[in-house]
């Protein structure tokens, strides 16, 4: 019962953390935005903590460098569990721009198990506060993958042109 | 001191309610935003343009059969910097205004697209054809049964 309390507690006060992973500054600019008066996440219980051992979730911006992996780990170590982590901008959900430099490992989910991806470069505050209204449940999840195949192909393979373009054996004749 | 405290409190009465009531009503993005990109596989003609423009290199381009070309775009490093949508011969990419992008799984960032190419009779590897027409030329050299027979 109490384990179950304290899950239902969880998601009312999500104390966060900001880890600059090798940023431009451009994505903590966008958090630090997405925590003032106009935005207000302390509405739904976000509060900025200076310590990750205060922490509930980890707001990871940027690419991983190498330099700083160990320390990554290591502060993923001193939140107490549960714990979410937060990719924020493109840097940090899939590498970005920097994806196979020599002197980044790519993503945050490379050393992290990342819970939640906010692409953008930067993102939109909005879509920040998106994606906490998402991992908390507020809102539906909109993206999908995207799968077209052109038109012609599936006739290529039934072996069947469309309409508009089939000729009589008369016509065919003509064009040779 | 305690007046100046008044005085910004009473700045603070004075300018009302100024949060947004953002993920409860929706907030659409100025004009010129770049969000999201969408591909209309109708239109592309397989030039790869897009693919040798990306600046993080999220198109990738793969020919698995003679005549079919696949553009593979891995939308969590895209940096929205809308190349591709500019440099498209067709307009088959364009830019949207979606930034609710925000998922727990990079699979639903992910768009394919699978292309009809022509392919060349002596070596078989892909080309693009210039227009509809020409398509159709190359595949009535090819002996695509017609219809209706
Ligand atoms: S918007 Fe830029 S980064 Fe994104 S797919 Fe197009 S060229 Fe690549
Ligand atoms: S989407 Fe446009 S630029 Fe990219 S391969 Fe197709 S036609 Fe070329």
């Amino acid at each position: 019962m109490f384990k179950s309390l304290c899950e239902k507690a969880f998601t009312k006060a999500l104390w966060v953390y900001h880890v600059n992973t090798g940023a431009c500054n451009g994505c903590d600019i966008e958090v630090i935005n997405v925590l003032t008066p106009y935005y207000d996440a302390e509405r739904f219980g976000i509060k900025l903590v200076g310590s990750p051992r205060h922490a509930d979730v980890l707001l990871v911006c940027g690419p991983v460098t190498r330099q700083v992996a160990p320390a990554v780990k290591r502060l993923w170590e001193a939140v107490p569990a549960p714990k979410l982590v937060f990719a924020i901008g493109s840097c940090a959900a899939g590498g970005g721009i920097w994806f196979d430099t020599y002197s980044v490992l790519g993503g945050a989910d490379k050393v992290l198990p990342v819970d939640f991806y906010v692409p953008g470069c930067p993102p939109r505050p909005e879509a920040i506060l998106y994606g906490v209204a998402v991992a908390l449940g507020l809102a539906p999840k909109q993206a999908a993958p995207v799968y077209s195949r052109q038109e012609f192909l599936s006739f290529l393979e039934s072996g069947k042109l469309p309409e508009e373009f089939a000729m009589s054996p008369e016509q065919a004749q003509e064009a040779v | 001191m305690i007046l100046s405290k008044l005085k910004e409190a009473i700045i603070c009465l004075g300018a009302g309610r100024v949060t947004l009531p953002y993920p409860f009503a929706p907030h659409p993005p100025a004009e010129g935003f770049r969000g999201k990109v969408e591909v209309d596989s109708e239109k592309c003609i397989g030039c790869g343009g897009c693919a040798n423009v990306c600046t993080p290199r999220c198109i990738v381009v793969t020919d698995p059969s003679q005549d079919t070309r696949v553009l593979e775009f891995f939308l969590e490093r895209c940096t929205y910097c809308a190349r591709c949508a500019e440099v498209c011969p067709e307009e088959a990419i364009t830019v949207t205004e979606q930034f609710e992008t925000a998922t727990n799984d990079t699979q639903d960032m992910h768009i394919k697209a699978e292309v009809y190419m022509g392919s060349c009779q002596r070596c078989g590897r892909c080309f693009e054809t210039s227009t509809a027409l020409d398509k159709l030329m190359v595949t009535g050299f090819q002996g695509v049964p017609e219809s209706g027979e």
